[in-house]
C-alpha cells in the first residue's frame, strides 16, 4: 500500500468536526425527548379500547417503521414545503427524527405496557388516583425502567441515524467530514476520523446509560 | 347511626354472554366483618370489585354511605360517574389484593404515603407519620426503607394492607389476601386482619381460608352460581349447612 497518511489536514478542521458533532449530539437528545413523548402517546393510543386510536396508532407505526429513514428525511424536507409547510433544515430534520424516534419507541412503550401486571394500576386506582395520575405516577414509571436496556439500543441507533442530516446539508460531523474530504482529498484520513468520533461518542452514550440504568433499577 | 355502610341491591354483572352475578342484595353496617366464600367461579371476588368499581356492574345498585358507587341517575338513565367523581368514591374503601400490587419502585414507606399525599392532600410530613404508625401496626416499621422486592410475600402484604388502611377508609376490601403466600407466611397476615377487626374496621373479605372466616367473621356468605346461595353467622353456616352444596363445599375444604 503506498497510501501516505497525512492528518494535518484534518486536525487543522477539526473544531469543525467537533462542532458538527456537538450539533449531532443535541439533534439526537432533542429528538429523542419528543419521540419518547410521542412514543408514550401512541403506545397508549395501540392499548387504547376505541378502536379508531387503536388504528391511527398503528397506522402510524407502520407507516414510519417501513420506510427508509432517509426518505422520511428528504420527504420532509423537500416535499413538505410543496404543501405549504416550510421548515428549516434543522427544524426539519428534528422533526423527521422525532417522528422516526417515536415509532420505535412505540413498540418499546408497548410491549413494556403489555408486560405489566395489571393489577398494578387497579393498586394505585384504589388509593384514589384517577387513570391519569395512575399513569403518571405508576405505570409510566414502573414500565420505564423496565424497558431501559432496550431504550438504550435504540438512543444509540438514533444519535447514529444523526449522520444522515447531512443529506439535506444539516452542518453536523458527516456533512464536515464530507467537506474537509472535498476540499483536501485526504479521504481515508477524514472519514477514520469521523468514524472513530462516532465509535468514541457511541460508547460514552453506552455507558452513561449504564450508570443511569443502574441507578433506577428497581431494587430486588 | 341506622344507615347501612354498604348496600347491595339486585347487582347484576356480565362478562359478555356469561352472567358471574344474578342479583346480589348484601347489606353491610359499620364494623361488620363479612367473609365471602365459594368454589372458584362463584362470583364472590367479582362482587368484592364491583364495590369499589374495578368492575363495572350492568344492573342494580352498589351504595357506599348512601351513595351509588359509579353511576347516577340522569333523566331515566344511568349515567357514569366522571373519573375525578369515581376516583374520590375508590378511595372511601381501601382494597388488599391477592398479589399484593405493590409500586416496585418505590419503598414501603413511599408505598404507603402516595394516597395520603396524592389523594388525601397531605403534606409530605404529616404522610409520613401516618405511614410509619401504620407500618408499625403491621410490625414494618424496621423495614419501612425496603422495595417490595426485598421483602417475602407476607411482609409484602403487610405493607399492602397498611398503604390501604393508612388512607382510613370507611370499608375495606379484602381480595384472597392469603392464597399467594407460602404456608408459613399465611398466618403473619390473618393476624394482622384479625387485629383491624378487633379494632371496629369494617371488612368484607374473599377468602378460602375457612377457619380464619369463621374466626374474623359475624356473617359468612356462601356464593354459588352468581348468587347468594346461603348466609349466616359463622357458628350456624359451618357447623349446620342447609344446602347440600355448602355442606360439599366445607368438606372439600377440610373445614
Amino acid at each position: 500500500m503506498d497510501y501516505d497518511f497525512n492528518f494535518a489536514a484534518v486536525w487543522r478542521d477539526f473544531d469543525l468536526l467537533l462542532s458538527g458533532l456537538g450539533l449531532g449530539i443535541l439533534l439526537a437528545l432533542i429528538s429523542i425527548a419528543i419521540g419518547c413523548l410521542i412514543g408514550l402517546l401512541a403506545a397508549f393510543g395501540m392499548l387504547s379500547k376505541r378502536r379508531a386510536i387503536r388504528w391511527i396508532s398503528l397506522s402510524y407505526v407502520s407507516a414510519i417503521r417501513n420506510t427508509p429513514i432517509l426518505i422520511l428525511i428528504l420527504f420532509t424536507f423537500f416535499a413538505l414545503p410543496q404543501l405549504g409547510i416550510r421548515l428549516g433544515k434543522i427544524e426539519s430534520f428534528i422533526v423527521t427524527l422525532s417522528v422516526y424516534a417515536g415509532a420505535y419507541l412505540t413498540e418499546v412503550f408497548r410491549a413494556g405496557l403489555v408486560a405489566l401486571p395489571k393489577g398494578l394500576r387497579e393498586a394505585g386506582l384504589t388509593i384514589g388516583l384517577t387513570e391519569f395520575r395512575t399513569k403518571l405516577l405508576i405505570t409510566i414509571p414502573v414500565m420505564l425502567r423496565n424497558v431501559l436496556p432496550s431504550l438504550s439500543n435504540n438512543f444509540i441507533s438514533l444519535f447514529k441515524d444523526t449522520s444522515l442530516a447531512a443529506a439535506i446539508a444539516v452542518p453536523e460531523l458527516t456533512f464536515y467530514a464530507r467537506k474537509i474530504n472535498v476540499e483536501t482529498f485526504r479521504v481515508i484520513e477524514t472519514w477514520l476520523v469521523a468514524s472513530l468520533m462516532y465509535v468514541v461518542t457511541c460508547y460514552v452514550i453506552a455507558a452513561v446509560l449504564r450508570q443511569v440504568e443502574t441507578r433506577l433499577a428497581i431494587p430486588r | 347511626m341506622s344507615q347501612n355502610l354498604l348496600e347491595i341491591q339486585n347487582l347484576h354483572k356480565r362478562f359478555g354472554q356469561l352472567e358471574v352475578l344474578k342479583g346480589i342484595d348484601l347489606t353491610m353496617r359499620q364494623g361488620d366483618v363479612v367473609s365471602l366464600i365459594g368454589s372458584s367461579g362463584s362470583g364472590k371476588t367479582t362482587l368484592l370489585r364491583c364495590v369499589n368499581l374495578l368492575e363495572e356492574y350492568e344492573e342494580g345498585v352498589v351504595a357506599v354511605e348512601g351513595e351509588q358507587i359509579g353511576y347516577k341517575q340522569k333523566g331515566g338513565k344511568r349515567v357514569r360517574l366522571s373519573e375525578k367523581e369515581i376516583a374520590r368514591q375508590r378511595a372511601m374503601t381501601g382494597m388488599a389484593f391477592q398479589h399484593f400490587n405493590l409500586f416496585p419502585h418505590m419503598t414501603a414507606v413511599r408505598n404507603v404515603m402516595l394516597g395520603l399525599i396524592k389523594t388525601r392532600g397531605m403534606d409530605k410530613d404529616e404522610a409520613h407519620s401516618i405511614a410509619e404508625k401504620w407500618l408499625e401496626r403491621v410490625g414494618m416499621l424496621q423495614r419501612k426503607d425496603h422495595f417490595p422486592g426485598q421483602l417475602s410475600g407476607g411482609q409484602q402484604q403487610r405493607v399492602a394492607i397498611a398503604r390501604a388502611i393508612a388512607m382510613n377508609p370507611k370499608l375495606m376490601l379484602f381480595d384472597e389476601v392469603t392464597s399467594a403466600l407460602d404456608p408459613e407466611l399465611v398466618n403473619e397476615v390473618l393476624a394482622v386482619v384479625l387485629d383491624l377487626a378487633k379494632d371496629g374496621m369494617t371488612m368484607l373479605l374473599v377468602t378460602h381460608e375457612m377457619q380464619f372466616a369463621h374466626d374474623v367473621s359475624n356473617r359468612v356468605i356462601f356464593m354459588q352460581d352468581g348468587r347468594i346461595g346461603e348466609e349466616g353467622p359463622p357458628k350456624e353456616l359451618f357447623k349446620k349447612p342447609k344446602s347440600e352444596r355448602l355442606a360439599a363445599f366445607l368438606k372439600s375444604s377440610k373445614f
